[in-house]
């Protein structure tokens, strides 16, 4: 145990510079996923008929091995972190919009009657009633692609987009178990904070929306 | 400013309905009227209100607010001045008592202090306590208040026309009682054009200064309650006034009476 924490201290920079580099490619991939998940959700919302081809393109999207995706994308995009954000993105999408959209299906239809029956513009309908009520969905899913992101980013480093997965792959190759290790530990423990500060954050709507 | 409603051979059939839930109906609602809409469910009664705030868009045939043909005018401003109140109420749980009140002034960009005085007035107005209820939840409500609140959500801008979809249909007798006394105090009070939609043959009778009775999207008979007691004009009024006078005659039944 020593040992391990000796190397840790020395070689610090190896273990902290991937984990900014990895804090970086999620972060870019939630904020780009989030936009893009509500751009496609009022679509589909606006075309109802869509939603079931779209959100099966999704999942069948979701369903692909990352790695073999990255690999799908090289030749097109190239190695390096705009590839990773991209496949990234594109995993988020079923997560995001699957949950976005059923949370506002799921708002019951009488108070959205009632809400157009006063002269609530549909803008005005989507932003005070449905996405209140469908919040606590919709923060489940974000959730769930917080999560995933931080796990699928480490297969980013197979194409030099850097990260967490570097310290992991480097680890492995030179069967140093010190950065094997490390690398899993700071994984581990980032996705259990990002979850536990996220669920703080769910309860904290969720108890404002359902009384 | 209470406001008169006219229809003129509005028809609208549904995708794949056998029958149209309107056909072919004309009638004149004056100002100040209070009407309920009598019929069995699928009769076309709800259809009929929802064109009034163009919730339903009428195949041909046109419908007047105040003169005016409201598929000239804008939905969302159209509604904004017709009250609407509908049995499932639809008050927004994540918002107060108060907060649900306030959405129209809201909307219309009322001043706080305005909105503030406005929703008081209102719950008082249906006999709730402002200050115990407008910060409470619609969760913590049972059912009667719920409505009530539904109501002063509906008389917030003080719309001169209030549509009302089988409003107290889901409450239970006794409290169903009280709020449609209010209701009449409030009409009495207000002198608003109210379109009342209901299947219960006795609270039309009841309520309406007119009773407009329907039955497969035609308009059966439209007059006072005493003439469409004394005077049905078709089958249909003659069998639902005998279902009505069973429940009548049935309520005060004595125990060990017998039939």
């Amino acid at each position: 145990m020593g040992a391990y924490l000796e190397f840790w201290s020395e070689h610090a920079e190896k273990f902290l510079d991937p984990l900014a580099e990895h804090l970086q490619i999620v972060g870019v991939t939630l904020l780009i996923s989030v936009a893009l998940a509500a751009v496609v959700s009022v679509a589909l919302l606006r075309h109802p008929r869509a939603k079931g081809v779209v959100l099966q393109l999704l999942s069948a999207v979701y369903a692909i091995p990352s790695l073999a995706l990255f690999a799908v994308l090289i030749p097109v995009t190239g190695l390096g972190e705009s590839t990773a954000v991209l496949v990234l993105v594109a995993y988020n999408q079923y997560l995001l919009v699957r949950n976005i959209v059923t949370g506002i299906d799921g708002v019951d239809p009488s108070v959205v009657e009632a809400a157009r029956g006063m002269g609530m513009s549909d803008a005005r309908i989507l932003r005070e009633v449905q996405v209140p009520l469908a919040l606590p969905l919709i923060m489940a899913g974000l959730r769930l692609a917080v999560i995933s992101t931080i796990g699928i980013a480490t297969i980013a480093a197979t194409i030099n987009a850097g990260g967490l997965g570097t310290v992991l792959f480097d680890g492995l190759r030179t069967l140093n178990s010190y950065k094997i290790v490390g690398g899993t530990l700071e994984c581990a423990l980032l996705a259990i904070v990002a979850n536990a500060a996220l669920r703080l954050l769910e309860s904290a709507v969720t108890r404002r929306v359902v009384r | 400013m209470p406001c008169e409603v006219e229809f003129e051979d509005v028809t609208k059939r549904f995708p794949g309905a056998a029958r149209p839930a309107l056909d072919h109906v004309s009638l004149k609602v004056e100002a100040g009227e209070f009407v309920t809409v009598l019929g069995t469910s699928g009769c076309g009664k709800t259809t009929m209100i929802k064109c009034v705030n163009r919730l339903v868009e009428p195949d041909s045939g046109t419908i007047r607010v105040e003169g005016e043909d409201v598929s000239a005018a804008d939905p969302a401003r159209l509604r904004q001045h017709i009250g609407y109140v509908i049995q499932k109420v639809g008050l927004f749980p994540h918002m107060t008592v108060g907060e649900n009140v306030a959405t129209v002034p809201r909307v219309l960009k009322w001043d706080k202090e305005r909105i503030q005085a406005r929703v008081d007035e209102l719950l008082a107005l249906v006999n709730l306590d402002p200050k115990e209820f407008a910060g409470r939840y619609p969760s913590q409500l049972s059912g009667g208040q719920q409505q009530r609140v539904g109501l002063a959500r509906a008389l917030a801008a003080d719309p001169s026309l209030l549509l009302m979809d089988e409003p107290f249909g889901a409450i239970d007798a006794i409290n169903r009682e009280a709020l449609q006394d209010e209701l009449l105090r409030i009409h009495q009070g207000s002198r608003k054009t109210i379109l009342f939609v209901t299947h219960d043959i006795n609270e039309a009778l009841k309520l309406g200064t007119r009773v407009l009775v329907m039955d497969a999207g035609r308009v059966q008979q439209f007059d006072t309650p005493k003439e469409i007691c004394e005077h049905p004009a078709t089958d249909f009024v003659r069998s639902l006034l005998r279902s009505g006078e069973f429940r009548l005659r049935s309520a005060y039944v004595e125990p060990g009476e017998g039939i």
